[in-house]
């Protein structure tokens, strides 16, 4: 299928580099969601405003296209040239911080209004109550559709190799137009894929389950109240649906 | 700032084109998208576990790996088993398919909405399965879920330039094209731009749609 010069030199590389992108862009992504999230909830109607354009915008921009315009048209406009791997971060945690800002901000605004009260009550300042009261509570609602929009940036990954950056889905291709062999590559690429995808799954539920304990909602709570159906509410944004 | 008007100008002609090859791959992306989705989720509700299992397990695989991916699988390799699409034939196929496990989910969620009085009523007017489906669950089901399935023609719009990569002439295909011919980057804004100015607009159309469908129901 592959040489074995091939495969250290280009595909195991590649598979560092895909988890790479994946882990800095979903790290920046998070800073961007709970960022834009928190300020979409902010006293200030400019801030919310900016805070909702920012929104918006990255929202219905694709990131392909954003990842293309930093890599080629960024330079040429403002002479400002990124490498391309932290261009492509760049793109992905920007857009898909975008679409967590929206979990963030649904989750902090379902914690229940009284919890919040009781702070101000106890004389807490408005950080403490968001560090102390409303983060904690608000965070195992958020694991489920981060999760999903995790699998959505691991596939979106494979979009930093039209610019050059050479993650797996790069090593693929050179692997296809080196041996003419197609079929065993890619089916190779979409396992792996699906490989990692399954892992993180694995790895987040491990996350919410110990979230939840840390906040009194163990098993017992889980198995009283079942799972709302998943599907709807979210929409494009959690894309993926129940998982 | 290097910003040149009449780049933009110049581009317009080829921009429009690409505009008609998006939405072209957007509509019928959707419509198999749609169709191929009820499939797939009336097959999770099979009775037999093994046309429900495997239906299962391709749905899962094909929406945990990259759309992109999928893309090349179809357009270099499909090719060696059986007749080969043209980039666009290929980049329909692949956003339809893509598209379709989502869909089913929607779906799924919307037919396990429908109160299971509505089945027990037809089971016990006889009625067929097919016509059970037809005229008594199918019409509830769908009409909840009309706004998620919006949504997703919105990300399937945001993923459609994907395949200009396999060398389907979209709005983005087309940006890219211009630039490197003419060493220019300003192709890849007014595209970029566009998409804004598609994704807004039907954005609120899903919302507004959100709301009068969840009043009337």
């Amino acid at each position: 299928m592959m040489t074995e010069g091939m495969f250290t030199n280009y595909f195991l590389p590649g598979i560092w580099i895909t988890i790479q992108v994946t882990l800095y862009s979903a790290a920046l992504g998070l800073v961007v969601a709970f960022a834009i999230g928190r300020l979409r909830a902010s006293r200030l109607w400019i801030v919310r405003f900016l805070a909702g354009c920012y929104f918006e915008i990255f929202r219905g921009l694709s990131a392909l296209i954003l990842m293309f315009w930093l890599v080629f048209a960024l330079p040429v406009m403002f002479r400002w040239q990124l490498v391309p791997l932290w261009a492509a971060v760049l793109a992905l945690g920007l857009t898909y911080g975008a679409y967590g800002s929206e979990v963030v901000r649904g989750a902090l605004a379902a914690v229940p209004a009284a919890q919040r009260e009781a702070g101000i009550a106890l004389g807490f300042t408005r950080f403490q109550r968001l560090r102390r009261i409303e983060l904690p509570q608000a965070w195992p609602e958020m694991l489920p559709p981060f999760n999903n929009l995790l699998i959505e940036l691991l596939k979106g990954s494979a979009l930093v190799s039209t610019v050059t950056v050479a993650d797996m889905t790069f090593a693929g291709n050179l692997v296809r137009l080196g041996s003419n062999e197609s079929a065993p590559i890619y089916t190779l690429l979409l396992v792996l894929y699906f490989v990692m995808a399954f892992l993180l799954t694995r790895g987040m539920r491990l996350l919410e389950r110990r979230a939840k304990a840390n906040v009194g909602q163990g098993r017992l709570r889980a198995s009283l109240a079942p799972r709302e159906e998943a599907g709807e509410g979210h929409g494009a944004l959690t894309a993926g649906g129940a998982r | 700032m290097n910003w040149d008007w009449s780049v933009v100008d110049e581009f317009m002609p080829r921009f429009w084109d690409g505009v008609g090859v998006t939405l072209r791959a957007l509509l019928f992306g959707s419509l198999i998208a749609f169709a191929l989705g009820l499939v797939w989720a009336m097959a999770q509700r099979s009775g037999h576990r093994w046309v429900r299992w495997p239906v299962n397990a391709v749905t899962e695989f094909i929406r945990d790996t990259p759309l992109l991916v999928q893309l090349f699988f179809l357009y270099y390799v499909l090719p060696e088993w059986g007749p080969s699409m043209s980039a666009l034939t290929t980049g329909i196929v692949g956003l339809g398919l893509h598209y379709s496990t989502y869909t089913a989910e929607v779906y799924r969620a919307g037919i396990g909405g429908v109160p299971a009085g509505q089945w027990e009523a037809a089971t016990a007017l006889s009625l067929p399965r097919s016509r059970t489906w037809i005229a008594v669950i199918l019409p509830q089901a769908i009409r909840r879920v009309v706004p998620a399935l919006g949504n997703y023609v919105i990300s399937m719009l945001k993923d459609s330039p994907m395949i200009a990569v396999i060398g389907a002439l979209d709005m983005f295909g087309q940006a890219e094209g211009y630039s490197n011919e003419t060493f220019t980057a300003e192709a890849y804004t007014v595209v970029g731009i566009a998409f804004l100015v598609i994704a807004y607009p039907a954005s609120l159309l899903i919302r507004y749609l959100e709301r009068r469908l969840a009043l009337t129901r």
